[in-house]
């Protein structure tokens, strides 16, 4: 018993010893004097070297370069996300963001409640309602999009004129209109520079996982290769890292996705369809400084810089110049409004 | 009075020390990501207990958790080992939508609620009744069959979600269904407008009577003193009369059925619609929740509290300690609590047996 109490008492004195240490810089990231953001990430969401981290990087660029206060959350469920949203928003920050289209409904009804909060949110999906409209999300509220279409389309074209094949290969993660908006655009992109190629394209599931099934993306990958295909478009979060897995072990080609994928299998990475998650959250944060931040839905596409395809000196070499030259003039035509591309099989 | 003074030591002494450990454990944490101990635990406190949304917050996660806590702690208490609350979790909120989606818009509050939380325990307790037939049955471990069952149910649930072309059923570019038409339950924001804004609903009522029942159950009458024999010594409650294999079905489909319920927190009284993923982590929580309450509804009820105050405050306070501490921090009270309950009574006996000797 005695002994007991000894352990107590010197856990409360270790206790009571280190709750009073008050090391420097604490505390340094209460509310700021200048402006002040909130990003709420998903559950799980930091870490995933894509999305969720494209969108930290920059709100920490918009930190540096305009000394914007930064506050992150990461939910650890999902009546989190609301919580967090809701937790930014009492402490009236200039503009909360949400990042991925889960967010949508949790955004709407927060940004209706905090009327005076500026709020925007990446991939919010729009709703339709019973007769087919258009739901516009609240004034106070951002609802942040992609023209993933037009840079698959980009990358499909380039896949077609350097593939030495008439065969074309897609994988998808999950089987929903979000991939498919990939699948067209790249589709698209091929039979725009060589009509009479192919293009297989296949899915890794129907569930969420098929998102993160390495496994499968090297299988489907491997007998695609095998078909003649020469070069592979993933649109597969971390499926596509079987996809990558597969080319190097046949010597082939790959398409990265959302975030420059070369270091996964350099050599092997002809290019990366990106989304700039970065720079969309940076472009919203400085329409919250210079006053032009405005409610409605905003479409990054070519146009904007929201979205493009890796160019640099990693993959210069695979990619003739006559062929950067062609991508070049695509890509203005896309942006003049010449080629329309699909958003849907 | 000895005797009394014993069994308040033995009960209150393990959950101090596992507190002041954690506590401890708690400063190292937060001093190494160069804060300061008070400060944060002010944060957290303020951002938890310290205002009405914040315990609505945490009201609303206790709930949950008094469902799955149970859950795991009617199987402990029958030896079973339940590890599938996450899958009877979902399948009991997919139920109680699929319900309340199914009744007409004019359906009356009560009977929409009665329906649909009588969809939830049905569903939940068909999943544990399952892996209990297998296991009184075949044989099969209900480790092992309740684990597998976590990803047949939620895949197929995500499957209904996500690719069923039941238009009538989902939304299109989400993973939820529509929104349920009958059986909604007050939440305490439009009873008492201090909570206005928080997720806390009647459904923690719902989940007290539960464990009210529960503690009924167990020891006040006979079925559940059966059910307790059979998980301290099967053989003997064999030889006693007991028909082991009808105790296991019984305690594994009450187990899950109690996990169920907790799907109408979510459902009924916080979004109105089944989301895929709301359950994620709540299942295996409900284990450490059952652990630290030591499998008594009470101590069901107050670890529930706890881990629900943990996880509220741990987004409060997010903006100055990363998330993975807190989940570390979780994970050392576990250790703790498990490791001190056995610990402070060897001490405690030793005493005894010396003065006794």
């Amino acid at each position: 018993m005695r002994k007991l109490f000894v352990v107590i008492v010197l856990l409360l004195v270790a206790h009571l010893g280190l709750l009073f240490v008050h090391p420097a810089g604490a505390g340094a990231t209460a509310l700021g004097t200048g402006l002040n953001v909130g990003v709420v990430f998903d559950v799980g969401g930091r870490g995933d070297k894509s999305f969720n981290d494209g969108a930290y990087r920059g709100a920490e660029r918009a930190a540096k370069a305009f000394g914007v206060h930064v506050h992150f959350i990461e939910p650890g469920e999902g009546s989190d996300r609301e919580a967090g949203l809701r937790l930014l928003a009492a402490e009236k920050m200039d503009l909360v963001i949400g990042v991925g289209f889960i967010f949508t409904d949790d955004l709407t009804e927060t940004a209706k409640e905090y009327p005076h909060v500026r709020f925007a949110g990446v991939d919010y999906s729009l709703q339709t309602d019973d007769r087919g409209n258009i739901v516009q999300p609240p004034p106070n509220l951002a609802a942040l999009k992609f023209r993933e279409e037009q840079g698959s389309f980009l990358v499909g074209a380039l896949a077609a004129m350097v593939g030495h094949s008439k065969k074309l290969g897609f994988v998808g993660g999950m089987d929903i209109p979000l991939i498919h908006k990939f699948e067209a655009g790249y589709r698209a992109g091929v039979k725009y520079v060589c009509p009479d190629c192919t293009v297989i394209a296949q899915y890794a599931g129907v569930t969420p996982d098929a998102f993160r099934n390495p496994g499968r993306g090297k299988e489907l990958a491997l007998s695609q290769y095998q078909s003649g295909v020469n070069v592979i478009f993933h649109a597969s979060g971390s499926t596509g890292l079987g996809v990558f897995e597969a080319a190097r072990q046949t010597g082939k080609l790959a398409i990265g996705v959302d975030a420059d994928q070369f270091a996964e299998a350099p050599g092997h990475v002809l290019t990366s369809m990106i989304k700039r998650v970065d720079q969309v959250v940076f472009d919203q944060i400085d329409r919250v400084r210079t006053g032009t931040f405005r409610g409605g839905v905003y479409e990054y596409g070519l146009a904007e810089g929201g979205i493009g395809y890796v160019y640099d000196a990693n993959n210069r070499a695979m990619i003739p110049d006559s062929v950067h030259a062609r991508l070049n003039t695509l890509a203005s035509e896309i942006t003049a409004g010449k080629i329309i591309v699909p958003v849907s099989r | 009075m000895d005797a009394l003074r014993e069994r308040v030591a033995d009960t209150l002494l393990p959950p101090v020390v596992a507190l002041l450990v954690a506590l401890v454990a708690g400063d190292v944490l937060i001093l190494s990501v160069g804060q300061s101990p008070v400060e944060v635990y002010a944060l957290l406190l303020r951002g938890t207990w310290g205002n009405a949304y914040g315990f609505g917050q945490v009201l609303y996660k206790t709930t949950t958790l008094i469902c799955t806590g149970l859950c795991v702690s009617v199987g402990l208490r029958a030896g079973l080992f339940n590890i599938g609350g996450e899958g009877q979790l979902a399948a009991g909120g997919f139920a109680a939508a699929l319900a309340g989606l199914a009744l007409p818009a004019s359906t009356p509050a009560p009977l929409g609620i009665l329906v649909c939380t009588a969809a939830a325990v049905i569903a939940g307790g068909i999943t544990g009744w399952v892996p209990g037939v297998l296991r009184a049955r075949f044989g099969a471990h209900e480790v092992i069959t309740t684990i597998m069952l976590n990803f047949i149910i939620l895949a197929l649930l995500n499957w209904a979600i996500s690719s069923a072309d039941g238009g009538a059923l989902r939304v299109p570019e989400t993973l939820h269904t529509r929104a349920i038409r009958a059986g909604a339950l007050p939440r305490f924001g439009d009873l008492i407008p201090a909570f206005h804004g928080s997720a806390a609903n009647l459904s923690l009522l719902i989940a007290l009577i539960a464990a009210a029942a529960a503690w009924w159950y167990f020891f006040r009458t006979r079925a559940g003193y059966d059910l307790r024999a059979v998980g301290l010594q099967p053989d003997a409650a064999e030889y006693g009369g007991v028909n082991v294999g009808a105790v296991w079905v019984r305690a594994m489909t009450i187990s899950a059925a109690l996990a169920g319920l907790g799907g109408i927190n979510f459902v009924l009284g916080y979004k109105h619609y089944y989301e895929d993923g709301f359950a994620t982590g709540a299942g295996f929580l409900g284990i450490a929740v059952a652990l630290v309450g030591r499998n008594t509804p009470l101590g069901v009820g107050l670890a529930s509290l706890f881990f629900a105050t943990l996880s509220q405050g741990g987004l409060a306070i997010n903006a100055l300690v990363p998330k993975t501490m807190v989940d570390v921090l979780q994970g050392v009270v576990i250790l703790a609590v498990a490791a001190s309950a056995p610990e402070v009574r060897r001490v405690l006996r030793r005493r005894k047996r010396i003065a006794t000797a």
